[in-house]
């Protein structure tokens, strides 16, 4: 099976580790991973700001440069769901693409039956399902499954787990002060896990909540599920 | 005012809820409450999910032959005894209400609580035309006696807790002063002070859940009996009712008075479910008028991604799992209509250029359409207004530079290069791969989270030197990194 990395141009740019992460998990589970080096950006900035048009472009260049491939694997729920739901819509012939593109537990567990990926990570961890891969990706307990397998981990209850962190991209800025008043009880309940570290699908979230957590000289720290898995 | 906008932009208006602790507190404890309530209660439907596509199937087929089936209800209402009246606009539907109560030669109406009767802002008008309008919904009396706007679509007051309540009672009912604030008692003291009312009100004023084709019938949902009251007692009946509340067939409403109280109260059953057709002698209202409102629902029929809103049933499921609306409150929307339908209705009635602010009121996190019963995909229609609303002259060019970047990878990857030489000097002075303070309009971010600065190596360059390394058949050696 050709699988390629679609890394997005967040993790390409500010977290390499969760793009590095991904590969090494692959390679250690005996794939081969490619990564096209025409690819940029998923355009849902441009779709969710109320730029569908500037969009489109971006959109073809993923569906031009994932086409050849059998999977496509992306560290990021949202970028993940912005191809599922957005991509058919906007470009025709995106739908095959659309749906051959995975979120990483999506293309592990579903695709590769794979729960255990061999990491150890001797942590106390909270987990955050981020909205985008709860409620668009109905990623359901996938990640929590293969967390699970990861030795000396320690996997804490997250209260209000559900509800969204405040980012919602653009959102960040333009509402900046229900963004962060969402974000304060989101680091309050990560607080009150006590756990180091609170892991989540999509570094977007964690960015916002990580940032969050450091203003706040905050015991947990923040680190994307993949680069759990491929310790 | 405008009941549909406000003028003021969200973020202005959220800003002052956000200041207020003890709305904060009120918001998060109801909104909660009822979120909770709703999920037990349709948990334990195991037919849940068949009864919200149904629901909207039934919805879309009353929007795809709205004007068949509006003939045919004005028709059956008409043979029934009533009077049909259409109004294009709030403007209208205000006069033809008023001539009708002008009409009777009183000077005072009992009124059901109604959102249409709110978004043409008619207590307001009939008050310029000497008619006292009184609500009768108990939460719909709080705010009317604290000379406040509602700020949710079910719980009017839900921004006030009971000793709020019990100090405007006492404000404005002065005939009990000893008043506690056990609900009980203010639930007593509420309904002496509405008795009087109903029992000398002439003019009753409604609105209507729904209007069915088949039989000319009005169905008004409420939790109180005050509704059934003013729709029995007056001799004269005057209901409001959006084109958009039409059902086809008596029967198609089995399936909405199953959502509809389980979306809205928690409740199994509503308790109180009204139907009224045309007059009887010798029972009810002898002069009943239906007035049929576009007031902008036919532009939004006409917009193919924003028609789905007008499957609303207002049962306000949305606005009590919606994150933003629970720390903004309903008055942050400048609207009646607040929340998350509020975001995409108000917009959708008025125009986008009245309501710009409203489709960013949202982190599109989805909560809205997973517990929506009619299943409008609010996440896409909040993105669709997005498109329509006017963009600031900075952003739009800062959006077409970032395109024109990701359009080419080349130009892409230049660009990471720029980042990182730009902000690498920064990172190494700092020591850390965060910063607290940024310029503006990045201080927006800054002033409540620190931001990351790019990494040494992007990906992509990780990726170039682990190529050369690992020769031509590169990509299967693992390659041990240092995390």
């Amino acid at each position: 099976m050709r699988i390629a990395l679609f890394v997005t141009c967040m993790n390409d740019l500010l977290y390499p580790d969760t793009g590095i992460a991904t590969v090494r998990i692959l390679e250690r589970l005996g794939h081969r991973v490619d990564f096209p080096q025409a690819q940029t950006c998923c355009g849902q900035m441009h779709l969710n700001s109320g730029y569908q048009q500037l969009a489109v472009p971006l959109v073809e260049n993923f569906v031009r440069t994932f086409e050849p491939y059998d999977a496509v694997v992306a560290p990021s729920g949202s970028c993940v769901a912005m191809a599922r739901d957005n991509y058919p819509r906007l470009v025709p012939d995106a739908a095959g693409v659309a749906a051959r593109t995975y979120e990483l537990s999506e293309l592990l567990v579903d695709v590769l039956g794979v729960t255990d990926v061999g990491a150890r990570f001797p942590h106390r961890v909270t987990y955050h399902p981020t909205c985008h891969g709860l409620r668009m990706l109905r990623l359901g307990d996938k990640p929590l499954r293969l967390l699970r397998a990861v030795e000396g981990i320690e996997l804490l209850e997250l209260g209000g787990a559900e509800e969204c962190c405040g980012f919602g991209g653009t959102f960040a800025l333009k509402n900046a002060d229900v963004s962060g008043a969402m974000l304060a009880d989101k680091c309050r309940n990560i607080a009150d896990t006590e756990a180091d570290y609170v892991a989540a699908v999509d570094n977007s979230c964690l960015t916002h909540i990580g940032g969050g957590l450091t203003r706040q000289k905050a015991r947990a720290r923040h680190i994307h599920y993949a680069e759990v898995l491929a310790s | 005012m405008n009941p549909l906008a406000s003028g003021v932009p969200f973020p202005r208006a959220a800003k002052v809820a956000l200041g207020d602790p003890q709305l904060r507190t009120n918001l998060r404890r109801a909104t909660h409450t009822i979120r909770d309530r709703r999920a037990h209660a349709v948990g334990e439907l195991p037919d849940w999910e068949a009864l919200r596509t149904t629901a909207a199937a039934i919805k879309d087929d009353v929007l795809r032959r709205l004007p068949e089936l509006l003939e045919r209800f004005e028709e059956r209402a008409t043979a029934a005894g009533a009077t049909v009246h259409w109004a294009r606009d709030a403007a209208e539907a205000c006069e033809i209400v008023s001539r009708i109560v002008r009409g009777t030669g009183e000077t005072s109406a009992v009124k059901v609580k109604s959102m249409a009767t709110q978004e043409i802002g008619l207590n307001e008008a009939l008050e310029r035309d000497g008619i006292a309008a009184f609500e009768t919904d108990l939460a719909e009396l709080i705010v009317q006696l604290a000379h406040d706007t509602p700020s949710h679509i079910l719980v009017p007051a839900i921004h006030y807790n009971r000793a709020e309540i019990r100090d405007i009672f006492v404000r404005e009912m002065p005939a009990d002063a000893d008043l506690t604030d056990d609900p009980a008692a203010l639930a007593e003291a509420a309904r002496s002070h509405l008795r009087r009312r109903f029992l000398s009100a002439k003019v009753g004023i409604s609105g209507a859940n729904f209007a069915i084709a088949d039989t000319g019938t009005l169905v008004v949902v409420e939790s109180e009996g005050n509704g059934r009251m003013c729709l029995t007692l007056p001799d004269t009946l005057v209901s409001v009712v959006g084109i958009e509340k039409i059902l086809p067939t008596f029967a198609d409403l089995e399936v909405f008075m199953q959502v509809l109280p389980r979306s809205s109260t928690g409740e199994r059953m509503n308790p109180y479910t009204s139907t009224w057709t045309g007059v009887t002698p010798g029972d009810g209202p002898s002069d009943v008028h239906v007035v049929l409102l576009d007031n902008g629902r036919s532009t939004t029929l006409a917009d193919e991604v924003g028609r789905q809103t007008l499957r609303c049933i207002r049962c306000s499921a949305c606005l009590n799992v919606c994150p933003v609306y629970e720390r903004a409150g309903g008055h942050a929307y400048g609207s009646v209509y607040p929340g998350p339908i509020g975001a995409i209705l108000s917009p959708q009635l008025t125009g986008i250029g009245e309501n710009a602010s409203l489709p960013f009121a949202s982190t599109l996190c989805g909560a809205c359409y997973d517990v929506c019963p009619v299943k409008i995909n609010i996440p896409e229609v909040l993105v669709h207004l997005r498109d329509q609303a006017p963009h600031s002259p900075a952003e739009r060019a800062a959006m077409s530079v970032a395109a024109w970047l990701m359009r080419s990878p080349k130009r892409f990857a230049a660009a990471e290069r720029l980042a990182q030489l730009g902000t690498g000097p920064l990172a190494a002075a700092l020591g850390r791969r965060t910063v607290s303070r940024l310029p503006w309009p990045g201080s927006k971010w800054t002033d409540a989270r620190d931001a990351p600065l790019p990494a040494a190596e992007s990906f992509r360059d990780w990726w170039k030197h682990r190529d050369q390394t690992a020769g031509p058949q590169g990509h299967t050696h693992p390659v041990e990194e240092t995390p």
